[in-house]
């Protein structure tokens, strides 16, 4: 592969990264070239923990990395920030080398560019809700007052006002995690980690705060890369999903792309319980226009099955299917949804 | 697959382990029967003796009269760091005990008296309540005011005065030398057996080298006392910085914190309250070295206690004895509840009343008003004889009174434990021949541990060997063996039974408490009082000693025991009986062994001091070189000691991590 410059779009930029623990892991890569086999690492009693990560994560976008314990997502992702030192490969960060900046550079670009969602909250248990906030602020010298007023700023925005005195042991693990996300925050960063920021939560406050998740990200439009183990997670929230496993990302596509199309039998077995009219949209169920013919109604392309059930199945209605510019391009019937709907094998697009 | 190969490993010794101990047996049976044949295999003879201490003693000499550093001597070194020192201990001194005089003149007079006994007694009272509320308040006011009621109080204020300045220093130096260790492995790994020797050589051993070093008096005693105290807190610094969570170390970097803003700002704090333990443990040994360095001029409270030992008078030594305790209980507790504080939110009911700035103000007025006050009512400022009490001639009425009526049946126990179960075990060990004994050590060094260990046990019991301490050492390994055979049988069931029962529990803990606060010197003086000196009395004492860790780690192992297993085990029928047996002795085991690891290393360093009370093993080697001020003939000692220590704890630490492997329990 030829060595590219990312296009401008891409926020962050991914290129044949590797992660090898185990001693003298750097001379092994330079002795078996660019991409090792499994013997050979086997043999030489390393650990691949990521093996050859290809990405490119789009400004505003979230990019969920989706794997089981022990795929390598979380190697992945602190390989991003160089928390873990990437073995070999090229990382790029809105066009600048990563790889190649100093410490003191890389100190700079975590104070200011990059905030991070830790899956145990890591809150510092000696300070309050508001030292807590305000403490990368601190690190970086902010005056008190000014850092103060920003923090307060962003416990409102995680609807915590009225506990910024109070000790991280004295809020619950939802609410815990909302200081981390209000702390993570509160550099405005430009791209920001979630390192399975709601795995330790109970159900009911995960998907609580999967929706608060969503509501600030409408308002804030960041650059993401979350990590989960829970698939449905990763299609309630994600943009883009890559997945995971044995430190190889073995598929990347929207939601709707891996369910329709998995890449591996691996795959597919995430995808099969998924619910098909949660994830599938108007546009991937519509048939074309039989032409002359008349629409009742119309309908955004991107409405998903679930939402227009309903509508679709107590009605004989026709519904045109919509683009983004209102020209119709299709239409669905309530046979279509019905199929979703009860699991029939869903139309293949390729 | 490494896991059951381990497990196979503990599980059951082979065959050939018992084969070669058959064989060795077998030899040593030989050889003790023919040693005209061999006597260099039997005992060890004195040709071989490498004259170690006596190097070590012409070391010494050489770097005290001739060492040169370029500018100034190594002497003049050593001698301006005491200079140093000497500020803020005559300082510290001069506010708590002597008062101020501004003149270096000896009888200059007294220009501001010392801090009135009342101002000490409320300032401590007001920080107790302070840290922790109303209960410890009361019980640090008690401790203090036994001090000023029983007349102890000038001396426990020198003592005191030395502790405020050790404690400090000790806890800085450790703390800087546990963040280096932790930031540079390489560090680490050089300064871990260092702290080991420190650890294990017993402290007589290295008051010569001070005493020559830093000269006799309070600064030495000072020095000696931090050289014993600090070990513990580098060991603690370097625990506690490694238990800071990795995803808080992770957060700090994200959130680019330099090098020394992740240390201050996160490692420090979050690491806290385990490095309030280190500085726990400074202050109780430091109170636990009181006595000893006043054998090289510490004064104070060790002194009177010494003092009173070397006379028999029992009840004055008592007395000063509880003065130790009730300073170090009350110290303990109070640094306690400093690590313990509640850190609470504003809007919590458990806020402190007392804030720390109220607190300052409050003990700068009390100052402020018993200071003058003092003057016009001198009973405010130091405590008036006429009311002190004592208690001395009851406890010295009693000893006679229970010498006399129950000398018969105190010599009958002394003399049936002594014939029956000590003196074999003595002669057993002395008569063994030496090359037995290496070879036993290393099988089991092997068997534990492989080379390593087998190679470790070897090196250091042969150690012990050329040196000419070997008998010496048997005498050693002997007392300490039947000790804490003792301890263990009094110790274990005490754990079983308080594991078993809360109230027990309560009890139990308390009692380890504060036997763990006494001084070692202490428990010296109602076994010398019964059963005056000889090997008996030593070793009630070392029982005494060292029975209280014996105690907590069988608690611990018992109560660590997991609930669903105690739970399975009563679904399946087991009564309570079978439930201890079976179930919770077996898991506890390991835990136990630590124990019983801690309990031969409280011994170990209690028989040094026992040797006051006439033992003949490498504690009285120790000990003579002192008096003798030999520095080569105490080093030497001491490091025996040493050895015998670490191949001890290195066998049972490895044993006991095994287990734990193969039990599936955390190490």
């Amino acid at each position: 592969m030829t060595r590219t410059t990312p296009s401008p779009p891409s926020a962050l930029h991914l290129q044949g990264i590797w992660k090898i623990f185990g001693e003298d892991a750097d001379s092994f890569l330079q002795k078996f070239g660019p991409s090792p086999a499994d013997s050979d690492l086997q043999k030489a009693g390393l650990i691949a923990a990521v093996r050859d990560a290809n990405l490119d994560i789009h400004r505003g976008e979230i990019f969920v990395i989706m794997g089981l314990s022990g795929s390598g997502k979380s190697t992945l992702v602190r390989c991003m920030s160089r928390l873990i030192e990437p073995t070999a490969g090229e990382l790029f960060f809105e066009g600048q080398d990563l790889l190649a900046i100093s410490e003191k550079e890389l100190t700079e670009m975590r104070r200011h560019k990059m905030g991070m969602v830790f899956q145990h909250f890591a809150l510092l248990p000696h300070l309050s809700v508001l030292g807590n906030v305000a403490f990368p602020l601190e690190i970086q010298g902010v005056e008190k007052s000014v850092r103060q007023q920003r923090a307060l700023d962003m416990i409102e925005l995680v609807g915590l006002s009225g506990r910024e005195d109070y000790y991280p042991r004295e809020l619950s693990g939802g609410q815990q995690q909302r200081v981390g996300i209000a702390r993570s925050l509160a550099v405005e960063p430009d791209i920001w980690f979630l390192d399975e920021p709601f795995s330790a939560l109970d159900p009911l406050i995960r998907r609580e705060m999967q929706d608060e998740f969503l509501r600030l990200q409408g308002l804030l439009r960041k650059t993401i890369v979350f990590i989960t183990h829970d698939f449905d997670e990763a299609i309630r929230l994600a943009d883009r999903i890559a997945i995971m496993k044995d430190g190889a990302i073995i598929q990347i596509g929207a939601p709707e792309d891996l369910i329709l199309n998995p890449a591996t039998d691996y795959v597919a077995e995430f995808t099969r319980d998924v619910s098909r009219a949660k994830v599938l949209s108007a546009k991937t169920v519509m048939r074309p226009v039989t032409p002359g013919e008349s629409l009742d109604e119309t309908l955004a392309h991107h409405t998903k099955v679930q939402d227009l059930a309903h509508r679709a199945v107590n009605s004989d209605r026709h519904m045109g299917v919509i683009d983004d510019d209102g020209v119709i391009i299709g239409a669905v019937d309530n046979q279509a949804v019905l199929d979703v709907l009860v699991g029939n094998e869903p139309p293949r697009t390729n | 697959m490494e896991a059951r190969q381990s497990f196979g490993d503990v599980a059951r010794t082979p065959a050939w382990f018992w084969g070669i101990f058959a064989v060795i047996v077998t030899l040593g049976i030989i050889l003790f029967f023919a040693q005209d044949q061999a006597p260099y295999l039997a005992k060890y003879p004195r040709d071989w003796v490498i004259p170690l201490r006596f190097v070590i003693s012409d070391w010494m000499q050489w770097l005290i009269k001739e060492f040169d550093l370029g500018f100034f001597t190594f002497k003049e070194l050593t001698r301006s760091i005491a200079w140093l020192l000497e500020w803020p201990l005559s300082a510290a001194n001069s506010l708590l005990a002597t008062g101020f005089t501004f003149s270096t003149e000896p009888g200059a007079p007294v220009v501001l008296p010392a801090a009135p006994w009342t101002a000490v007694i409320i300032i401590f009272g007001l920080l107790a309540f302070h840290l922790s509320g109303t209960r410890l308040a009361v019980l640090v006011t008690g401790c203090f005011a036994y001090l000023a009621l029983f007349g102890q109080w000038h001396s426990a204020m020198i003592t005191l005065s030395s502790i405020v300045i050790a404690v400090p220093l000790g806890v800085s130096i450790g703390f800087v030398l546990g963040i280096a260790a932790y930031r540079h492995p390489v560090f680490e790994k050089w300064l871990t057996p260092v702290l080991d020797l420190m650890q294990t050589v017993p402290i007589f051993a290295y008051l010569v080298p001070v005493l020559f070093l830093f000269g006799f008096g309070p600064v030495a005693a000072m020095i000696a006392t931090m050289i014993y105290a600090t070990p513990p807190m580098v060991r603690v610094t370097i625990l506690a910085l490694k238990q800071v969570p990795a995803d808080l170390l992770e957060y700090g970097n994200m959130a680019g914190c330099a090098r020394g803003q992740l240390l201050r700002k996160i490692q420090v704090p979050v690491a806290q309250k385990s490095l309030m333990v280190g500085v726990n443990q400074v202050i109780m040994l430091s109170l636990n070295m009181v006595i000893i360095a006043s054998m090289i001029g510490a004064g104070g409270l060790g002194f009177d206690v010494l003092s009173s030992l070397r006379r028999l008078a029992i009840g004055d030594g008592l007395e000063a004895g509880l003065a130790i305790t009730f300073l170090a209980i009350a110290l303990d507790r109070l640094s306690q509840a400093f690590a313990d504080r509640p850190q609470t939110s504003r809007h919590s009911q458990s806020y402190p009343l007392l804030t720390p700035s109220r607190f300052t103000l409050a003990a700068l007025v009390t100052l402020s008003i018993s200071w003058p006050a003092s003057h016009f009512y001198p009973a405010l400022g130091v405590y008036p004889e006429s009311l002190q009490i004592t208690t001395s001639h009851f406890w010295d009425d009693l000893v006679k009174w229970i010498n006399i009526n129950f000398f018969d049946q105190l010599e009958a126990i002394k003399t049936f434990i002594l014939i029956n179960i000590m003196m074999p075990v003595k002669r057993f060990l002395l008569k063994t021949p030496w090359v037995i004994v290496i070879a036993v050590i290393s099988l089991i060094g092997y068997r534990l541990g492989r080379f390593r260990l087998a190679v470790l046990g070897m090196a250091l019991t042969v150690f012990i060997a050329a040196v000419g301490l070997w008998s010496k050492a048997m005498i050693t390994v002997y007392l300490c063996g039947v000790s804490v055979l003792f301890a263990a049988c009094i110790g274990v069931p005490i754990g079983i039974l308080a594991a078993s029962n809360p109230r027990a529990n309560r009890a139990t803990q308390v009692a380890i408490d504060t036997l763990q606060t006494l001084p070692s010197f202490v428990y010296l003086i109602p076994v010398v009082m019964l059963f005056r000196v000889g090997d008996f009395a030593a070793m009630l004492a070392v029982i005494a000693y060292s029975v209280a860790p014996a105690i907590r780690y069988t608690i611990l192992g018992i109560q660590q025991v997991p609930a669903h297993l105690i739970e399975a085990s009563r679904a399946m029928g087991c009564t309570p009986n079978q439930i201890r047996w079976r179930v919770q002795l077996p898991i506890a085991l390991p835990q136990i062994m630590l124990g019983i690891n801690q309990t031969i290393m409280m011994a170990l360093s209690m028989l040094v001091i026992t040797a006051l009370v006439g033992t003949r093993d490498l504690g009285q080697e120790v000990y003579i070189a002192l008096t003798k001020a030999d520095t080569g003939r105490g080093i030497v000692a001491g490091v025996c000691v040493a050895c015998i220590a670490i191949v001890a704890d290195r066998f049972i630490s490895q044993w006991s991590h095994k287990k734990k492997m193969e039990l599936g329990l955390p190490a």
